[in-house]
């Protein structure tokens, strides 16, 4: 079975929503990947300040599914972006995000298909979205989704898991 | 000097280029010629920078290392003179003279300097608003004279930008905008007038339906300021914004065809083989109207330079045509306006508008034959892209039209087959 790999290329967190149980697992993992001590129970108890998700969670009826940037590869949030906040990473192509040099216009919102981006208002206001887990190296979501509905694929549409 | 490619302009669209011409040709000398001695400034940031919002470190839109790495020779401080479309040579101001295959005119806007009596006779307190330059001395003009007080003419983008800067510098400003309204070319009244309270709140006086027919100087600065009304303001300063029209200057008098801007076809290439142009100074493809438009905009002009830049280096693309949109921050509200977001002729458009004045709130689409044409999002912009994205795909949104203003409008909402295309693309195994 060819599998894709977790070093190049473009990936992408997709979601099978007939899979999904609406459990939003995966939001709380990805809080807590992106808090200062990745530690579920300090954050959850109020011990810190929450971070955005990356996540959208869409519910409707018996639907749902988390929606996250697609890392897309013509993506109109880098040609959007006036502070050059947006910018693609040269060696795993994920699309990432710049805090420091964001200013909050909200061209890349205004111009992201798929609504994935966040106002984040926390301290100076900027954009926020999901990084794939850059520091940890493989998305929490997909991690630690219990039924497996989102999944992590690569540019060609292979399935890409964390290796060891 | 002999250059494969040259761009004159140093701007977004010149970047744009640089980087599809580079994915590629990885070896064509590209030479790149701007009269503004920067380096590539974001020109939207100028607000932010005269607000002391962002430092001149965070100006730049690409890193230091971005020409070299991509093998770029960069000419700063130096006005590209004169063009001889037959020969294939640009000629600058100090006669360098560059020999070009492909050439990329991306030359940008030229801010409208309007009729005002005495204005030639200001040395100090007038000033313009589109380059770096302009923010900075306009900074010290108001450090070093110690400035309370500013009047904006121009109460469109780059007009309230300005008071937005000056605003957070603790300037009193006045706004004079000749329409009904503020952003009368985005915005409607309704949205408009929201914004417009909030500017009030934050101090600033907005007189429309005037503008200003003169100006007085003591010792050559600037001293009062006339208005049609007969309303005189003391001020010494002014900052004129009433827009900027496509930099031409460069191409009067060869044979390239220009009408408002310079004309171009879906590659962004002119009337002559080989000669390119995009961004401000072009007239390209309107997605909505399919005539040919200027759109002085930001992501307009990255993606024509990027068309422009692929089909430079041998790659055809085509070009598929922006529409008007921009976001905006005015007193704190954020603001994204696209398409046609306010139709004159309105038998012909269905209009959705959910409001509350008094958060505020203000979000609007306008439909025609079931097709979202435009919109305008106040207060609550996050996943507005979703609508600018249907509008693209030319998606007939009548069957759920109702949802589209509810809170929790998503992809949930659409069409399966539209959303398991869109969220989950391609799959080969699972
Ligand atoms: C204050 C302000 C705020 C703005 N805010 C927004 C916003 O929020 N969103 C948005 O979408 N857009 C915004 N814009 C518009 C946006 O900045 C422009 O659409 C964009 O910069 C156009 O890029 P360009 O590459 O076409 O050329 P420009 O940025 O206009 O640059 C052209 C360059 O070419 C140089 N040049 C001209 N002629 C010659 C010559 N003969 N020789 C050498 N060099 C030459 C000029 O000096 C200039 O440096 C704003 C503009 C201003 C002024
Ligand atoms: S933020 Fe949106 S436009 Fe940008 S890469 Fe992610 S999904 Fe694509
Ligand atoms: S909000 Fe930040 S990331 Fe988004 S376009 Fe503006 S500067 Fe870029």
């Amino acid at each position: 079975m060819r599998r894709g790999s977790l070093v190049e290329g473009i990936k992408r967190v997709i979601v099978r929503e007939e899979y999904c149980m609406g459990c939003r697992l995966c939001e709380i993992h990805c809080i807590t990947q992106h808090s200062k001590s990745k530690n579920i129970l300090k954050l959850f108890k109020g011990e810190e300040p929450k971070p955005l998700s990356g996540i959208y969670f869409e519910e409707r009826g018996p639907t749902s599914f988390a929606l996250q940037c697609r890392h897309c590869d013509d993506a109109p949030c880098l040609e959007a972006c006036i502070g050059g906040a947006m910018y693609r990473d040269p060696i795993t192509k994920r699309v990432l995000h710049n805090r420091e040099k964001c200013v909050g216009c909200w061209m890349c919102i205004m111009v992201c298909p798929y609504g994935v981006i966040k106002a984040d208002h926390s301290e100076k206001k900027v954009a926020s979205k999901c990084d794939l887990c850059i520091e940890a190296g493989f998305p929490a979501c997909v991690e630690n989704c219990p039924n497996e509905a989102v999944i992590l694929i690569d540019q060609y549409g292979r399935r890409v898991l964390k290796e060891g | 000097m002999e250059s494969k490619y040259a761009i004159i302009g140093n701007s977004v669209a010149a970047v744009g280029a640089i980087e599809a011409i580079r994915e590629i040709d990885k070896e064509g000398l590209i030479t790149v010629v701007s009269d503004e001695n920067v380096y590539n400034y974001s020109r939207p940031l100028i607000s932010y920078y005269l607000g002391g919002k962002v430092e001149e470190r965070n100006m730049y839109f690409r890193d230091k290392g971005f020409y070299e790495r991509n093998n770029v020779k960069l000419i700063l401080g130096k006005k590209a003179q004169r063009l001889d479309v037959n020969k294939h040579v640009v000629y600058l101001a100090d006669e360098t003279i560059i020999r070009f295959e492909k050439l990329l005119i991306c030359t940008g806007g030229k801010p409208i300097v309007p009729n005002i009596e005495g204005l030639s006779e200001v040395r100090e307190g007038v000033f313009s608003f589109t380059k770096f330059s302009d923010a900075k001395s306009m900074l010290s003009y108001i450090k070093l004279n110690g400035i309370k007080s500013a009047v904006v003419l121009g109460g469109g983008l780059i007009g309230l930008k300005a008071a937005e800067g000056l605003l957070a510098r603790g300037l009193r400003v006045t706004i004079v905008e000749l329409a009904d309204r503020i952003l009368p070319n985005t915005l409607d009244k309704e949205a408009s007038e929201m914004l417009e309270r909030a500017l009030v709140g934050l101090g600033c006086s907005v007189l429309k339906g005037d503008t200003i027919i003169g100006v007085s100087t003591t010792d050559g600065v600037l001293k009062e300021v006339y208005l049609k009304s007969g309303r005189v303001i003391p001020s010494s300063l002014l900052v004129i914004a009433i827009g900027v029209r496509p930099n031409l200057d460069l191409i009067r008098g060869t044979s390239i065809g220009y009408d408002r801007g310079i004309i171009v076809d879906d590659q962004m290439q002119t009337n002559i083989a080989g000669i390119y142009a995009a961004g401000d100074v072009a007239q390209a493809k309107d997605f909505l109207t399919s005539m040919n438009s200027v759109l002085a905009l930001w992501p307009v002009a990255f993606r024509q330079g990027k068309v422009a830049g692929f089909n430079m280096a041998g790659k055809e693309t085509k070009y598929e045509g922006l529409f008007p949109m921009n976001s905006v921050e005015i007193a704190g509200i954020p603001t994204i306006s696209f398409g046609l977001s306010n139709p004159q002729d309105g038998e012909n458009y269905e209009v959705l508008v959910k409001k509350d004045g008094r958060v505020p709130l203000y979000r609007k689409i306008v439909l025609k034959d079931g097709r979202i044409v435009g919109g305008i999002f106040l207060g609550k912009i996050e996943r507005t892209g979703i609508f600018v994205g249907l509008l693209k795909a030319g998606m007939d949104v009548s069957s759920f039209k109702e949802e589209l203003l509810q809170d929790d409008f998503g992809f949930v909402v659409l069409p399966e087959s539209y959303r398991k295309h869109m969220i989950v693309g391609e799959v080969i195994e699972t």
